[in-house]
């Protein structure tokens, strides 16, 4: 199974949890503040205990985990990389505080009935599949599904079952997120998702090793392919600069890991010329603390720049001078030390970018009233006017600057140049212009041959078959080997052997020998052990030459020798004998009377003209 | 020639003829022939020669087969053809068959040195400098150097472009000279009874042009594009007659081969007024050449047929066509309003499809940058094609626009094509944007100007644009405001172009907090320009009032970048000296005081330490002091001093040099003269009585502007102490019907100036002059030597290092040749 991601969308559906009792929107019109937090939308495509082994590419992609491996029977491995499984489990912690600080008096789940729902105002009749939405995991299940990770590093190779050896690599995109190769000794699939060839702080994408792929398959490109990262940073920073100078706040709503580090080093840099020195920033996670100091422990899965900045020694991001300048300071929640260090105006980065539950549900009641402050959306999965509606009417400004660094279809062709697969199996939407706007040709993927692409459901043939399978010879079968030269370069040689296969893994072994009889003693039947071993015919190579043929037969006194050309070889007739030799590039057969005689005379001539070995 | 050099001179020639010794570097010996030259043409160089006798000696000393120098072997070549060009130093030349040696079969024409690529430049070089000799070409002809023209041939593909060149020029040069006699007399010579030169030379173009080698045909070609660039006489119509029918076989052939090259000739052919006048086939064969041509290469040719003088309407008509033709297929693909498509279409020739002429991207984007270049080329010449289609080039340059910035919607499978080619193009975008400010000029129906304007809009707001996009959109933008329309009968900006601004102006204040400091600081230059433009126009005025942009550029005077800060510094002083600058308590310092603009303008031109916001904290000034701004006028002395004391101080020489422009227009209001465009002209003296002189210099003394222009005029700076000692003429002409007390030059004050100012003239400037008194200063003013000085300061300061003696010393310096050091060599 590759990568198991949760598509939080859903949530849109449902009013956001405000730490304290609303009275504005539980007193909506059109919204019903009944039930929460249901999340997974999945239909029941396999039987989940029979998945072996489930390869994460990075955190994002892996949040749905313990919906898969808890309750379902599932005995599995996961693999990841240390990075993804532990901001993995930052994100998930965050997710499952965000829900449990906020208890539900009553749950409903009546609505969820098909007739029911269809009562409904849009769009939540609109929705799909609500009977398998489920609710939010608890961190039980979280520390169960996590304990079933393996950990792996960028490069290993791991073998699975002897059937496949898969090989994570690095995709550029995050901390840890990788890519997979997954190959066996004659084909090569790699599985590129969420990737990003950006000079950010992860280690730059390893290219090289996806070549010579058989099939590439392609997913995680960038969400808003019009949108270029570089003009959307800039973007923030002007907007931020422009809302805090006039002494607005600035709400940020994000995950606690990923973008927020960029973000927070172009801050960095850009705090000092824009003369914010003075506004205080606060990254507002329960996850927060952990989110800051592990990115500047995994040094080795860093980019170049960052790494060597660690050998001098220096943080490598610079979000640790801003703490200890006290520019940035950051808060498990809004409680405790938080309310008494608030400052105004200030920038706060805070979860969660749905805007339905988190610290971030309460600043945009505490801030929307007011024009001066802003709301800059940078997390691209999420529409911001849905995510937007249970606050209207709203006087804050909001903007929108989605950032997001994966490849973009540019890039994709680039890389898909650079690593020339064979195939490109990819998803629907990539291979059509997005349906808002059908002229833009150039936001398709655009290959030769054209790419494969696959929808929801749909089961998919990958472009080969598995023709061959390594063997291995002992050493001392193949030290009794005695190979004959047949062609320039070309050797052949018989090989009597006992094939040995284990765990998809081959192995000729010597036959053993016929054990003599040792007299009384138990042993085996011989036939247990010893292959039905007959006397070996040796094999014939070579082809007959029918002119050369002709004239043999004729000087052993055959004549009346007629030659007809068939569409695979020759028939030679003996009229006189009424007999035929019918000559094929792989299969000789003598045609005649019950004359074995003659039979073996003429297979003897054929021979000759044969090598044997 | 002086006697130091002469006597230099010896030394150095057994230098350069010593093969051991190590030779100066070309710059020397280049440097060495222009001596050479400057004397040869002021004198007789058989003369020299006669008085030099080590120079003949040189001369003859690389012919000894040696291990030389190609440079020396070079420089000899040359110097003896600058020699031998006047006729009695040829003969005196001759009769040794020094010429025939050097430049013959047996010179280094045969030898090893003739790999060297500067022996064979400077073989060719000789030769042209021979050239002007009338015997040259009898040389050319004579027995030793029968071949030498074949030798210019064949240099002609030389790998050295240099040589290559200059040999294609040196045969241009000899038919030149072989037709000049000849055919002079003589407009209708036919080529056949062409001088036998002229004739090898053109039967070798015909070679060449028939040749199957596009090396050759660029060779032929070049050499006669040069011909008839450079030489416009009747011969040149024969010739043209003669070989225009080989060219045309060029265009026969698929591809056109050497295609620039065939373009630039028959543009030359065009220009050429003895060749275009005349009925010989030109038109038909450039119309021939637009339609056979690439439109790659043809855009050039179109424009250089739409730039000439006279031409038949109808290959104008042609020309247009295939300048417009990508413009075309962009309207076409995204199927604009057939109107624009007809007038552009209209004009004739085939129609071309969008794959056809646009198949790849880059492709695509170099020919459509090529198009927008050459139209915009085209735009302000008088002879521009007339009608000129303003309305569809607009149409055509907006739909390239949103094409680039993905907002089109092509309608067609062509443009869905060409808009993943343009998509986010910033070379297309940058050349579009300067075309679209280029059509700035003509006006256009009223809803493609809206159209415009919107672009422009989306280009602004973008987060996409590059910041050199952006740059470009605000000077763009810039022009076409500029261009719209006045209201009649009202002061004020006509109604559309005040929507425009209602938007434009929220825009502003994001791009200048953007983090890109390019970005920053073109907000501000488009801020400034606007300001400047409509600052007295109240719904500007009322706009910019309203927005955030005023305070914003006040705190990027404070920029870390020194462009945005200079850039700030501009802007506000248009701001200010418009009355738009709000003092509004900020909410840093909420209730506080704030500081005049004027005082922190004169806190970054004391402490920034980079140079381009004082340079325009200076100009801001200047501009105030003329303009009488509010905040100058009220203490304009205290002003004046202020600032020449801080400028005195800078240590970038543009700062100080503008405080004397400064200190100029104080002056000039002081004196109450108008200011005139010529400032510096020395006036006649006007017969002023003598006390209100002395009363008009006192601001001047008291602002100690006199201090300020002494020390500017020691100024280690040339431009200062230039400006200055014009200033001080000036105030010195102005001051010379002045009659103060008598004999004021005895004044042991004066005596005490004087001397200080031989010690800041020394370097010591450590010692302020104090307060002097007007009798005092213009007691110094006539004692001092300005015109002298000003004489020695119009030289250029490299003067005495620029003498040949001191050129000669060098160059024997380097070898060690100059005496006492050559021991310490070992």
């Amino acid at each position: 199974m590759l990568d198991c991601g949760l598509d939080m969308t859903s949530t849109l559906n449902f009013l956001p949890l405000p730490l304290v009792q609303s009275p504005r929107l539980s007193n909506l019109p059109g919204w019903s503040l009944k039930d929460g937090n249901a999340f997974l939308d999945k239909t029941e495509l396999i039987d989940l205990s029979t998945v072996d082994v489930i390869l994460i590419s990075n955190y994002h992609c892996m949040m749905a985990l313990p919906y898969i491996t808890e309750h379902t029977g599932f005995t599995g491995t996961v693999y990841a990389t240390e990075p993804t499984v532990q901001i993995g489990r930052l994100l998930m912690e965050e997710l499952v505080n965000f829900i449990e600080r906020v208890p539900k008096a009553q749950s409903a789940s009546l609505w969820k009935n098909k007739d029911i729902q269809r009562l409904l105002p849009s769009p939540l009749k609109d929705a799909v599949e609500v009977s398998t939405w489920r609710r939010c995991y608890t961190m039980q299940e979280v520390n169960s599904a996590l304990s079933k990770i393996q950990l792996v590093g960028y490069s290993q190779k791991i073998e699975l079952f002897g059937a496949v050896q898969v090989t994570p690599l690095s995709s550029g995109y995050a901390l840890g997120s990788s890519n997979w190769i997954i190959q066996s000794h004659y084909e090569k699939v790699s599985y590129v998702s969420g990737s990003s060839l950006l000079t950010t702080h992860p280690q730059p994408m390893d290219q090289a090793s996806l070549k010579n792929s058989d099939v590439l398959v392609l997913t995680g490109l960038t969400q808003i392919p019009t949108a270029n990262p570089d003009g959307m940073v800039g973007e923030f920073c002007s907007n931020l600069a422009l809302t805090v100078r006039n002494g607005g706040n600035v709400l940020v709503p994000c995950y606690p890991s990923g973008v927020i580090y960029d973000l927070l080093e172009c801050l960095y840099q850009y705090i000092d010329s824009a003369g914010l020195s003075n506004i205080p920033f606060y990254f507002i996670s329960p996850v927060a603390n952990s989110s800051l100091e592990f990115s500047q422990i995994f040094a080795e899965w860093l980019c170049h720049n960052k790494q060597t900045k660690v050998y001098l020694p220096e943080p490598p991001f610079p979000h640790a001078e801003l703490i200890q300048t006290n520019k940035l300071k950051h808060y498990p929640s809004l409680h405790g030390d938080f309310s008494s260090d608030f400052r105004q105006p200030c920038v706060v980065f805070t979860g969660h970018p749905s805007l339905r539950f988190g610290d971030v549900v309460h600043f945009m009641e505490l801030w929307g009233k007011s024009s001066l402050n802003t709301v800059i959306f940078t997390e691209p999965d999420f529409s911001y006017l849905e995510a937007l509606a249970p606050y209207q009417p709203l006087a804050m400004k909001c903007i929108y600057c989605p950032i997001d660094t994966r490849l973009n279809f540019i890039q994709v062709s680039k890389l898909l140049k650079e690593v020339q697969p064979l195939h490109v199996v990819c998803p629907e939407q990539y291979t059509q212009p997005p349906p808002a706007q059908s002229h833009r040709m150039d936001l398709m993927i655009d290959c030769q041959p054209p790419a494969m692409s696959y929808r929801r459901a749909e089961v998919l043939a990958l472009p080969f078959k598995r023709r061959y399978e390594k063997i291995e010879i002992m050493p001392e079968l193949a030290d009794s080997l005695v190979p004959m030269e047949i062609k320039p370069g070309i050797s052949l040689a018989t090989v009597s052997a006992v094939l040995h296969t284990k765990d998809n893994k081959h192995v000729l072994q010597p036959p053993p020998r016929p054990t003599q009889p040792t007299g009384g003693k138990k042993r085996k039947r011989a036939s247990d052990d010893i292959p039905d071993c007959k006397v070996l015919k040796p094999l014939l190579s070579g082809s007959i030459p029918v002119e050369q043929f002709v004239q043999a037969l004729e000087k052993h006194g055959f004549s009346d020798i007629k030659v007809e050309d068939t569409a695979k070889g020759h028939i030679v007739l003996l009229q006189e004998a009424e007999t035929l030799i019918q000559i094929e590039e792989d299969s000789t057969h003598i045609i005649c009377d019950n004359d074995e005689m003659l039979r073996v005379r003429l297979r003897d001539l054929v021979l000759k003209f044969l090598q044997k070995f | 020639m002086d006697p130091e050099c002469s006597q230099l001179l010896p030394a150095l020639c057994s230098v350069l003829a010593d093969p051991r010794q190590p030779v100066a570097d070309d710059t020397c010996l280049e440097k060495l022939l222009d001596w050479f030259k400057t004397i040869t043409e002021a004198g007789s160089s058989l003369l020299l020669l006669q008085e030099n006798p080590c120079l003949l000696g040189l001369l003859c000393h690389v012919l000894k087969p040696q291990d030389l120098s190609p440079r020396v072997l070079a420089f000899s070549l040359r110097l003896a053809g600058m020699l031998a060009a006047q006729e009695d130093c040829f003969q005196y030349l001759q009769q040794g068959e020094l010429l025939p040696r050097l430049f013959g079969e047996a010179g280094p024409l045969g030898g090893a040195a003739w790999t060297a690529p500067s022996v064979r430049s400077g073989w060719i070089q000789g030769l042209r400098s021979l050239a002007a000799e009338p015997r040259f070409l009898l040389f050319l002809s004579l027995s030793p150097t029968p071949g030498a023209v074949d030798t210019i041939f064949s240099l002609q593909g030389d790998s050295s472009l240099f040589v290559a060149s200059a040999a294609g020029q040196l045969l241009v040069h000899i038919l030149g000279l072989s037709l000049q006699g000849a055919a002079e007399g003589h407009p209708g010579l036919q080529t056949g009874d062409w001088p036998v030169c002229a004739q090898k030379i053109v039967s070798h173009i015909e070679e060449s042009l028939r040749s199957a080698a596009t090396p050759q045909i660029t060779q032929a070609l070049n050499v006669l594009t040069t011909t008839f660039g450079h030489c416009h006489d009747p011969w040149t119509q024969v010739l043209w007659v003669r070989l225009s029918p080989l060219v045309a076989c060029l265009l026969e052939k698929d591809p056109v081969p050497a295609a620039h090259s065939l373009v630039d000739l028959l543009l030359s052919v065009a220009r050429s007024p003895v060749l275009s006048s005349s009925s010989c086939g030109l038109w038909e064969t450039l119309a021939q050449t637009l339609s056979h041509l690439s439109p790659t290469q043809a855009g050039p040719l179109a424009l250089g047929i739409l730039k000439l003088q006279e031409c038949p309407q109808a290959l104008r008509a042609q020309a247009f066509a295939v300048l417009l033709q990508p413009l075309t297929c962009v309207l076409e693909a995204t199927a604009q309003a057939p109107g624009l498509l007809d007038s552009l279409d209209g004009t004739g020739g085939a129609s071309v499809t969008v794959d056809t002429l646009l198949p790849s991207k880059a492709a695509c984007v170099g020919l459509l940058c090529r198009t927008l270049a050459h139209l915009e080329l085209l735009q302000p010449l008088p002879q521009r094609p007339s009608p000129w289609p303003q309305a569809p080039l607009l149409g055509a340059t907006v739909t390239i626009l949103r094409l680039c910035s993905g907002s089109a919607t092509p309608t067609s499978d062509a443009g869905g094509h060409l808009c993943a080619f343009l998509v986010g193009c910033v070379r297309v975008q940058r050349a579009a944007l300067d075309f679209l400010g280029t059509l700035s000029q003509g006006t256009g129906p009223r809803e493609l100007v809206t159209q415009v304007f919107a672009v422009l809009l989306e280009y602004l707001t973008s987060p996409d644009s590059s910041p050199t996009v952006l740059k470009k959109a605000f000077q763009a933008t810039f022009r076409w405001l500029q261009s719209s329309p006045e209201t009649p009968g009202c002061s004020d900006l006509d109604p559309h172009t005040q929507l425009f601004l209602r938007e434009l102006l929220p825009v502003l204040p994001k791009r200048l907090c953007s983090p890109c400091w390019e970005v920053r600081d073109s907000g501000l230059e488009f801020l400034t320009q606007m300001i400047g433009h409509w600052g007295g126009q109240a719904g500007f005025r009322h706009a910019l009032l309203a927005s955030e942009v005023p305070e914003l550029t006040e705190q990027l005077l404070r920029d870390p970048e020194s462009y945005v800060r200079a850039s700030a510094v501009a802007a506000m002083g248009q701001l200010s000296s418009q009355g738009l600058r709000v003092t509004p308590a900020s909410p840093e310092h909420p209730g506080g005081q704030q500081k005049s603009l004027l005082a922190e303008l004169l806190h970054i031109l004391s402490t920034d330490s980079e140079g381009f916001p004082r340079r325009a904290v200076m100009h801001v000034f200047t501009q105030w002091l003329r303009d009488g701004h509010a905040d100058v006028a009220g203490d304009t002395e205290r002003f004046v001093a202020r600032v020449l004391q801080v400028a005195s101080q800078d240590l970038d020489w543009e700062v100080r040099a503008q405080g004397l422009e400064l200190a100029l227009v104080f002056l000039e209001q002081t004196l109450g003269r108008p200011s005139s465009h010529c400032p510096y002209a020395v006036t006649p003296p006007v017969a002023a009585p003598p006390s209100p002189l002395a009363q008009a210099l006192r601001p001047l003394c008291r602002v100690q502007l006199f201090e300020f222009a002494f020390r500017a005029l020691f100024d280690c700076d040339r431009p200062v102490a230039q400006k200055s000692c014009d200033l001080l003429l000036f105030l010195r002409a102005q001051t010379a019907s002045y009659s103060g007390p008598q004999g004021s030059g005895s004044v042991p004050e004066v005596a005490s100036v004087e001397a200080a100012l031989q010690r800041w003239q020394a370097g010591d400037q450590g010692q302020p002059l104090g307060y002097l008194e007007p009798e005092v200063v213009v007691a110094v003013l006539r004692s001092m030597d300005l015109e002298g000085l000003r004489g020695v300061l119009a030289e250029s300061s490299d003067r005495v290092e620029k003498s040949p003696q001191s050129l000669l010393q060098d160059m024997l310096a380097t070898v060690g040749a100059l005496g006492e050091d050559e021991a310490d060599c070992y």
